[in-house]
């Protein structure tokens, strides 16, 4: 019985000062897709210029689930996600409030933010294939389509499928060819595949240092993570990046980016956090730490990411392409792609 | 301990046997159905149903979603690849099952009756892979063994092949190498439940064997073994439902089960019904399982009464078998705990700069009170729900004990949203409540708090206590209730003087294991945790989930140390006597 009550009275204790944290004016709490390492540096800048204390919660998945359960007593005042396709999720199912701000106007293109104010984009990435300098000898003309094909028979390493960098390409190849020709193109990849869709975007590219592909599917901030790591250098001086469909539609690209809660309980601090984070100051830092592609066009890549070269992009516009979500999912199972 | 509840103090008018409610109500026919009724309903039967309400309705919460959820994708992955979901599920579970098996029993056996060098090592040493979460073995192995890890590299150096069709290699990244890493770290369930069965096994029916002229290899198979089924068949069961549930490790080498199906369909499709409609597969897997476990545990077990202490029968293994039985131990200890501690140490030694934080003692402390908490609730809860069982045998009390068991078979990000629904409905109530009165509402008082979590991992481990204190419950003998009852104890005082220091052993196991799984879950606190909060398991996923489990390697040493402390303590307590 002791036990119990004891067991009880630690309890409150705890949700009182769990509950204390939650409620100060100067701060904004922040539910984080993308590893809280890569944000921390950007967000203590934040606080050192404002004096907004950042809470954050950081998980790869369900944060929008805990969201939408939490209803209106959400103490989430940020989203942060690491794809676009989790910024519409979010619109769609109402847990995003609109706000304008000229700031952010000024600092982001219009096709990188919702026409209302309920997503903001603040860094580009590319989905490039990964070509073994030993095998491929002309890269640059290398296109999304040649995967398919029998020339690249067991020849490719890619992660899973349903990966939302995946999804991502696949969605606009749905949205470029229909989804016949899509599936027709998966199932010739899947044929191609060297090995069953595992690991991350830099493990590919570590096979491919091993000789197990010669090519593979991967965004282009790994590519600069992996040369300015010591152990990871090897594997990426063994390919070079490639800029896929240069002479047609252009590169797929994705974008990662920040809505501000419907309910946030700090929603000018929020404000503020989007707006710094799409400032100079913070896509400098995104640029020059994450080798990710500023969405602010007054910033320039970091010097390794701009020596990998101006490329062509895909222009058709993100919302358009996100909507064959459902369908790139579904052929993805429907062709067993992991499996 | 006391664990009284009020209410337990009815039980004390009335004996074990339900049959005994007719006697009383000798009258009338009516009045005999007026008072059954009356006695089902009382307190106490209550009582035992609302726990284990209470402690399903997380999976109720998800059932509901998958009849009221539309489920649309459900129908689209019944068509394409739930069947590979399926049978991939059942070939994980089933060769998990028979790999620990196969590890489990021939150790515990070796460690419970036969003597030989270095014996008293390995009966603690054999215990330690269990502090070892899953999938960390598995990234460690992957690190080891896939084809750019340092061991193919050497083999391909060494005999001069260039590409994957010149050798064949086992892919670690399979189905089997899944099987072999939930096994590796698995089998000591067994171990530790089969070794406590044979330990405590009547001495005199392997006495009677051998004065049979019986072999010690016939004996093991005719009477140690049949005598020890329950336990066989509870921890094997045990060790499957907890293979069912794994997402970290097949996820990480990509093997696609019914885990990573419900996963798939809810934060990919966002169909948190279908999701739920898939969730409802595994959770009827999860019955089967329990009632396959309880087809046996119907059967009359031989001596289960019978606590005679009397000298046990030890084989002195030869040197040949005595080296056998060492290389078996030494084989499974190296592949199972010392391989993945030494790359683990590695790595912390190579990036100890980057690995220390000032943060890991924090997490660590907060890892230990969840833990701690959940095992001590789960403990309490179940003795409480076995002991209203014991007093009431009546089918929906057995069935209230099985319903608070299901949790175990949910992934633990499923049974994090099941636990998030009824918190956080509690929770806009309470705040509604209070802002009706004018008053301020506390916030997120449930949801927001590691009380969501610890509810959570409460849920999902409560399995592990009812099934250890059930059947510890077996063992005691229905007269010493009556004895207890005859003599004016009853109610609280039987279950503190008489059950308790019976089943206090068992108790204390299940107390444990709950400890080292909690401190090693980790998709719960994941998604469930307040802000700027961090277990170990969380810390060490940021880093393994980017494939930079070097920098995280500290913390996960800190994982398996802490929960190698409650391992040796259990490992003593099943041997003193």
């Amino acid at each position: 019985m002791k036990k119990l009550v004891a067991i009880f009275l630690g309890l409150t204790c705890l949700t009182a000062v769990a509950k204390d944290s939650g409620s100060n004016d100067k701060t904004v709490n922040v539910y984080s897709f993308r590893q809280s390492f890569l944000i921390e540096p950007l967000l203590q800048q934040f606080t050192d210029q404002t004096g907004i204390k950042t809470k954050v919660v950081f998980a790869k998945s369900g944060l929008i689930e805990r969201i939408k359960r939490e209803g209106k007593y959400s103490p989430a005042d940020v989203v942060l996600t690491s794809n676009f396709s989790k910024l519409l999720q979010l619109k769609d199912e109402g847990l995003t409030q609109s706000f304008q701000s000229a700031e952010i106007d000024q600092s982001v293109p219009a096709h990188f933010r919702d026409e209302n104010g309920h997503w903001v984009a603040l860094t580009k990435r590319v989905r490039n294939i990964y070509a073994s300098k030993a095998k491929i000898a002309n890269p640059s003309n290398l296109t999304y389509e040649d995967l398919g094909s029998a020339d690249f028979d067991g020849k490719i390493c890619t992660r899973s499928g349903k990966h939302p960098y995946n999804i991502g390409l696949i969605s606009s190849f749905i949205a470029h060819k229909g989804e016949a020709a899509t599936e027709q193109w998966l199932r010739g990849v899947k044929a191609n595949l060297a090995r069953k869709p595992q690991g991350n975007d830099r493990a590919q590219v570590k096979a491919i240092k091993e000789g197990l592909c010669d090519v593979s599917l991967g965004n282009s901030y790994y590519f600069g993570k992996m040369l300015t790591n010591e152990d990871q250098k090897p594997w990426a001086e063994a390919v070079n990046i490639v800029f896929p469909n240069q002479n047609d539609r252009g590169v797929n690209i994705n974008v990662s980016g920040a809505v501000v809660a419907k309910f946030a309980p700090h929603s000018e601090n929020a404000k503020l956090l989007i707006a710094f984070l799409a400032s100079e100051k913070a896509q400098q830092a995104y640029a020059s730490l994450n080798m990710e592609y500023p969405v602010n066009p007054n910033v320039e890549p970091s010097e390794l990411v701009a020596s990998w070269g101006k490329f062509k992009e895909d222009t058709l516009p993100l919302t358009q392409i996100a909507q064959y979500r459902q369908a790139a999912l579904r052929l993805v199972d429907k062709v067993k792609f992991d499996l | 301990m006391s664990l009284g509840i009020s209410g337990s103090e009815a039980v004390a008018e009335t004996l074990p046997q339900p049959q005994k409610i007719t006697e009383h109500a000798k009258g009338s026919r009516l009045a005999a159905l007026v008072v059954s009724i009356f006695r089902t309903l009382s307190k106490v039967h209550l009582g035992g149903l609302l726990l284990a309400v209470l402690l399903s309705t997380p999976l109720f919460a998800l059932f509901y979603e998958a009849i009221v959820g539309e489920g649309e994708s459900f129908e689209y992955i019944k068509q394409t690849v739930l069947g590979d979901y399926i049978v991939n599920t059942l070939i994980l579970v089933f060769s998990v099952g028979f790999l620990a098996l196969l590890i489990g029993v021939p150790l515990a056996w070796l460690m419970s009756v036969c003597e030989f060098k270095g014996k008293s090592f390995f009966k603690w040493a054999l215990v330690l892979p269990l502090a070892m979460p899953a999938y960390l073995v598995a990234y460690t192995y992957t690190d080891l063994l896939d084809y750019a890890g340092p061991i193919q590299i050497a083999l391909r150096s060494w005999f001069g092949w260039q590409s994957p069709n010149d050798y064949w290699f086992f892919d670690i990244r399979s189905i089997e190498g899944a099987s072999l890493m939930l096994a590796l770290v698995l089998y000591p369930y067994i171990y530790l439940m089969v070794r406590a069965s044979f330990l405590e096994q009547n001495a005199a029916l392997t006495h009677a064997a051998r004065t049979l002229g019986q072999s010690p290899l016939r004996c093991f198979f005719k009477v140690s073994l049949p005598v020890a089924r329950n336990a066989i068949i509870a921890s094997v069961a045990l060790v499957m439902m907890e293979s069912m549930a794994d997402f970290a490790t097949v996820h990480y080498f990509a093997v696609s089960t019914l885990t990573t199906a419900v996963y798939d369909t809810w934060l990919g499709h966002y169909d948190l019904g279908s999701a739920a409609k898939l969730s409802s597969i595994m959770v009827l897997g999860m019955f089967m399982l329990l009632y396959v476990e309880r087809l046996q545990n119907g059967k009359k077990q031989t001596g289960a009464d019978a606590k005679v202490s009397q000298q046990k029968l030890m084989y002195q293994l030869s040197t040949k078998q005595s080296i056998i039985a060492f290389c078996f131990c030494s084989l499974i200890l190296i592949i199972a705990f010392v391989v993945p501690a030494a790359v683990l140490v590695g790595y912390a030694l190579d990036y100890y700069a980057e690995s220390w934080s000032t943060g890991i003692m924090t997490y660590a402390f907060n890892s230990i009170l969840i833990a701690a908490i959940a095992a001590i609730a789960a403990l309490a809860l179940s003795v409480v729900l076995n002991f209203i069982l014991r007093c009431r045998p009546y089918p929906a009390q057995k069935f209230s004990l099985k319903l608070a068991s299901t949790g175990y078979a949910i992934p633990g990000t499923v049974m994090a949203i099941g636990v998030l629904i009824p918190l956080s409905f509690l929770d806009t109530s309470i705040n509604e409540i209070a802002e009706s009165f004018g008053m301020q509402g506390p916030g997120l008082l449930l949801s927001g708090s590691i009380i969501a979590i610890i509810l959570a991992h409460l849920v999902r481990f409560v399995a592990i206590a009812n099934k250890s204190v059930e059947a510890s419950y077996m063992k005691i003998s229905p007269s010493l209730d009556m004895v207890s009852k005859t003599m004016g104890q009853g109610g609280v005082k039987l279950l503190s003087k008489v059950h308790l220091p019976l089943i206090r052993k068992s108790a204390l196991v299940a107390s444990l294991l709950i400890f080292v799984e909690s401190m090693k879950e980790l998709p719960a606190a994941l998604l469930l945790r307040p802000f700027d909060f961090q277990t170990l398991p969380t810390y060490v996923y940021q880093f393994a989930s980017d494939e930079q489990l070097e920098i995280a390697a500290l913390g996960a040493i800190l994982i398996v140390l802490v929960g190698l402390v409650p391992l040796i303590l259990l490992n003593r307590s099943i041997d003193s006597h």
